[in-house]
């Protein structure tokens, strides 16, 4: 684990800060509630990509920022995202062999597990229940993982991130 | 370690509210964010200022012109009727404040979690925004600040689920609490007794208890009255006469601070209303689909408004 290996950790930061722009982007309000969760998907990337160097606190700090930019409770998006990232990093050898559509399922199945977090945490605190289209934005992770996989997996070997 | 550190977090956040200075130093990180997805806008509204044709120009300051000047003597009556109200007042021995401060913030065009009706506003504790301070339109009462950052600030609208105003029936002054009900164009009035005198068209205005919202302003109108004899309670149902999915431009209110501007503001929230005036008239003029929905919002008192207003 020497520094030397590592490369590009800027690369991370601006893929990081990218998603969080879409997360506060304004959408048409008929797609409000079907904002994808940019910052879900950069971070389970990272962490089957370079799982030393992304992991558990790179998730804690980026639920923190989405916290603090989409104004729900501090540590809501904190604590679902470091136990998402938990998770990809302890099974990131198997995720990374299967192939793209076995793994836009895995990622949708994490992406969900984010949700319910996040829906808990809002019941506990006394906010009412989620109809249907809460859930949107995990299909819309499954559909989205194959463009957001590729176009990042190009990013990293342009960049030669390691 | 890091589960429990945002368990922590939580719960000091929802419980004690004691992280708000937490939040506000994060929230010069997030500034820059809020600045780029603006930068956009920014851009076109500068252009279309810098743009805009002479003659546009002149048939805008025209028709701001007549407004002006009928807002003039409107304001005229209501000085009269201000100073006649005042000296009853005072025949009756009971104080009463008018004019209270006032600043003119812009909303910033980032969305927030869809769940909660929360808007951000370009203005924050460098201007003396504080948390709990309450938030207007043109039209009536839009929410409070819930998160004061050293630039920006959060408000939570009055149709969030966890909100609550205390109002007051303009025409019996019967008074009671509007809750959010989670519904853009909806406040419900759950503690009106089946017997109380309440009817479909009444307004309501912020009744000053509570102490957090100035006392008079308008909040909302009454839609529906449902009597169940069943009940203890009837069911009312409220729209809402700020435009909270519409407005651009809002007002913070200093309740208590009785100048009705600060000296050094005057100039800096006439830019501001300009400029804004301008813009909302060209994209009235650029994009068609738009007209009929500001025509359609003019007679707010009608149901014509709730109509319009349903997403």
């Amino acid at each position: 684990m020497n520094l030397a290996r590592h490369h590009g950790g800027g690369i991370i930061v601006i893929t990081f800060i990218i998603a969080l722009l879409l997360t506060i982007v304004p959408l048409p309000d008929w797609a409000r509630y079907a904002r994808p969760d940019w910052v879900g998907l950069v971070l389970i990337y990272w962490c089957l990509a370079l799982p030393d160097r992304v992991g558990v606190s790179t998730g804690w700090f980026s639920g923190l920022l989405v916290d603090l930019v989409t104004g729900t409770i501090l540590g809501q998006h904190a604590l679902s995202l470091t136990i998402v990232a938990y998770i990809t990093l302890r099974l990131h050898q198997r995720i990374r062999l299967f192939p793209l559509l076995q793994q836009a399922f895995t990622v949708m199945v994490l992406l969900i597990l984010h949700q319910l977090l996040a829906l808990w945490i809002s019941r506990i605190i006394g906010r009412p229940g989620a109809p249907w289209y809460f859930w949107t934005p995990s299909l819309l992770g499954l559909a989205l993982w194959p463009a957001v996989y590729l176009l990042l997996r190009n990013i990293r070997h342009r960049f030669r991130v390691r | 370690m890091f589960v429990a550190l945002s368990t922590v977090l939580m719960v000091m956040d929802h419980k004690y509210n004691n992280l708000e200075s937490l939040r506000a130093g994060l929230s010069l990180f997030v500034y820059p964010l809020q600045q780029v997805i603006e930068l956009p806008g920014t851009v076109s509204d500068w252009f279309g200022e810098s743009l805009s044709t002479r003659r546009k120009l002149q048939e805008e300051n025209d028709s701001l012109r007549t407004q002006q000047l009928m807002q003039k003597v409107q304001m005229q009556k209501l000085a009269s009727l201000e100073a006649e109200n005042i000296r009853l007042r005072e025949l009756l021995d009971s104080s009463f404040e008018v004019g209270e401060k006032v600043l003119i913030a812009e909303l910033m065009s980032v969305n927030l979690d869809p769940y909660k009706h929360q808007i951000v506003v370009n203005k924050g504790e460098l201007h003396d925004i504080y948390p709990g301070q309450p938030l207007l339109d043109a039209k009536g009462v839009m929410g409070q600040i819930v998160h004061a950052g050293p630039y920006s600030s959060t408000a939570v609208l009055i149709t969030d689920t966890s909100h609550a105003i205390p109002v007051q029936v303009n025409r019996t002054g019967l008074r009671t609490i509007a809750l959010g009900s989670g519904a853009i164009n909806r406040l419900e009035l759950p503690y009106i007794p089946n017997n109380a005198d309440i009817r479909p068209g009444d307004l309501l205005i912020t009744s000053g208890l509570g102490g957090r919202f100035p006392p008079g302003y308008p909040v909302a109108t009454v839609t529906a009255v449902q009597h169940d004899p069943g009940l203890t309670f009837s069911q009312v149902v409220a729209t809402p006469l700020a435009e909270l999915n519409r407005s651009r431009e809002v007002l913070l209110v200093w309740p208590g601070v009785s100048t009705t501007l600060e000296p050094d503001r005057p100039a800096d929230a006439a830019n501001t209303v300009s400029v804004d005036v301008v813009n909302s008239d060209e994209a009235a003029l650029e994009t068609p689909p738009a007209e009929p929905d500001t025509a359609a919002s003019a007679p707010a008192d009608t149901a014509t408004a709730t109509e319009a207003a349903t997403p």
